[in-house]
């Protein structure tokens, strides 16, 4: 069913009680052409793009817990592409441009709203590596603004900007493209367009092995049964080097925990998206009014997709040194998602030594706005069995050669990047 | 999470840097180790859920590095030793 005004007219009528499910809930087929393990955003996208793209639609797509409840709808909802490497501003403005369709392209409301990503400097040296960021971006085609001072407190007046602030600002960078999308209508109208064009998308099916022979993949192994496939890709964000494991993969991620929080809903106060330059914080005001902040890794190796005390303590303080007026706010919600932090901070979208399985994953913490040029790029790489030249950088074999991709230069340290 | 240093006793986690994977040993003849040996060691990670050995460095305390052994899901501290003498005996 087409959703539009005429349908949404109808079903007043109704009550809104005789909507239809929004997607099938099949029986797990005993064998497809591509089967995609993780059906988080990435692997949703994918299926999509597949069948959209490349007409490959006997597919199926499992997920071990139910659609959402991995980090699609775990982030921070942040979109933009204010990157430095070429290879990430390409692929991340490939990204953008496709979230400005996707409403449409899906015909489910993704609620993008570009108000505009703002990047805070505090010292002479952050505005230099500002005004180089935002200079390669323009160099790439895309839309950055360099700010000053008063700019900033004219778009957000809310900041601190009295004498005594811990961290005066300077400026700041602008893309006024970016902004936020509702998380959860991207998992949940991905799925639902590649579920009408005849992708099986299977809830609570865990995949517990993956089968080779002769170098080539076989089938999957899964708590509903054995499901045979041409070609598997793994798309499991936090858990890839579990997963990729089960085809005797190694490799170069570890798994770490970040943290969003969300307060209790307020006023529109807050207009654009801000990152502050001074400490690892940034906050969006949802359209219900909360105010979501996130910080930085919690920096150690963990499983654990809950919150804890230590980042509470960080954040909170970051956000009533930047925006003192938040200081009284109250939080509802914290929680937690599993990221697959690589050594370079870039994500890894790749054939493996396995024929017929493909590995994306390495998403860190900002894999949500490489969502759709993610899928897009993977449908490519599966169904031509060759990488979409946006994606050609993000091999594994990187770091055998040395060309790595790390934005921050932070080494091979995955909690710092 | 707390960390019970064995100088220090229990302290928070605030005090403590993380230093990855203990059971990564830099190769043995730097110079003759080929490019395959180095990039298992510098980038390569096993990342398993649960038990997992670990480098902490108690840097607002002993200044000692530690080897911690930790669930990565549960968080739970199995065992913490000072790091030094394993790694002058070259154990793993
Ligand atoms: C707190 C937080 C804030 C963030 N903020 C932002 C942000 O503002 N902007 C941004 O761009 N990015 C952000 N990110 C990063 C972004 O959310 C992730 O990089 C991205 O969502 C990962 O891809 P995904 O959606 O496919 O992951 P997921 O939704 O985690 O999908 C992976 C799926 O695989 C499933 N799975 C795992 N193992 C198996 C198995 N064995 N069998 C079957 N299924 C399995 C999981 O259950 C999960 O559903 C944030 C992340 C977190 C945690
Ligand atoms: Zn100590």
């Amino acid at each position: 069913m087409r959703y539009s005004a005429v349908s949404l007219i109808r079903n007043a009528f109704t009550g809104h009680r005789r909507w239809p499910r929004v997607w099938r809930e099949p029986e797990p087929k005993p064998a497809y052409d591509v089967v995609i393990i993780g059906g988080g955003g990435h692997g949703l996208a994918t299926a999509h793009y597949l069948a959209r793209n490349h007409g490959v639609t006997n597919v199926a797509v499992l997920e071990k817990s139910y659609l959402g409840n991995g980090n699609v709808g775990r982030n921070t909802t942040i979109v933009r592409s204010n990157y430095l490497c070429p290879d990430n501003i390409a692929f991340n403005e490939h990204s953008l441009k496709l979230w400005e369709g996707l409403s449409g392209d899906l015909n489910y409301n993704v609620m993008l709203s570009q108000r505009g990503v703002l990047v805070t400097f505090h010292t002479p040296a952050q505005r230099d590596a500002a005004i180089r960021r935002g200079n390669s971006m323009r160099l790439n085609g895309v839309d950055a603004v360099l700010l000053g001072r008063e700019e900033v407190r004219k778009l957000v007046p809310i900041i601190d900007f009295s004498p005594s602030a811990r961290f005066p600002i300077l400026g700041g960078l602008l893309q006024p493209r970016g902004g936020s999308v509702r998380h959860d209508a991207v998992a949940w109208g991905y799925a639902r367009s590649a579920d009408a064009r005849g992708v099986d998308i299977i809830q609570n099916c865990e995949v517990t092995g993956i089968k080779t022979g002769k170098g080539r993949v076989r089938a999957v192994e899964t708590n509903r049964g054995s499901i045979r496939a041409k070609k598997v890709a793994i798309i499991v964000a936090g858990h890839s080097t579990l997963v990729a494991g089960m085809a005797g993969l190694r490799l170069p991620i570890e798994s770490h925990v970040l943290q969003s929080f969300v307060t209790e809903p307020v006023k529109p106060v807050l207009d654009t998206v801000v990152s502050f330059g001074a400490a690892h914080f940034a906050v969006v005001q949802s359209d219900k009014g909360g105010l979501v902040f996130n910080g930085s890794l919690d920096g150690y190796n963990s499983y654990a997709q809950r919150g804890n005390m230590e980042a509470l303590e960080d954040v909170a303080a970051a956000a009533a040194s930047f925006m003192p007026c938040f200081s009284r706010l109250r939080l509802l919600r914290h929680w937690g998602g599993i990221n697959d932090m690589t050594m370079d901070g870039s994500p890894i979208i790749t054939k493996t030594p396995v024929k017929g399985l493909y590995f994306n994953g390495g998403w860190c913490y900002g894999g949500f706005k490489g969502t759709p040029a993610s899928g897009w790029t993977m449908a490519h790489l599966i169904a031509n069995d060759a990488p979409h030249e946006l994606a050609s950088g993000f091999t594994l074999s990187r770091f055998e050669t040395g060309l790595v991709i790390n934005e921050n230069g932070a080494g091979p340290c995955p909690g710092r990047h | 999470m707390r960390i019970a240093c064995p100088w220090c006793g229990p302290r928070p986690l605030s005090e403590f840097t993380y230093g990855g994977d203990a059971a990564k040993t830099r190769p043995k003849a730097p110079e003759a180790a080929g490019l395959e040996t180095w990039m298992d060691y510098v980038y390569l990670r096993k990342n398993p859920a649960g038990r997992h050995r670990e480098y902490w460095h108690h840097g607002s305390g002993c200044r000692c590095w530690l080897i911690v052994t930790r669930d990565t899901v549960t968080h739970e501290i199995e065992h913490v030793a000072l790091a030094a003498p394993q790694m002058r005996e070259g154990k793993k």
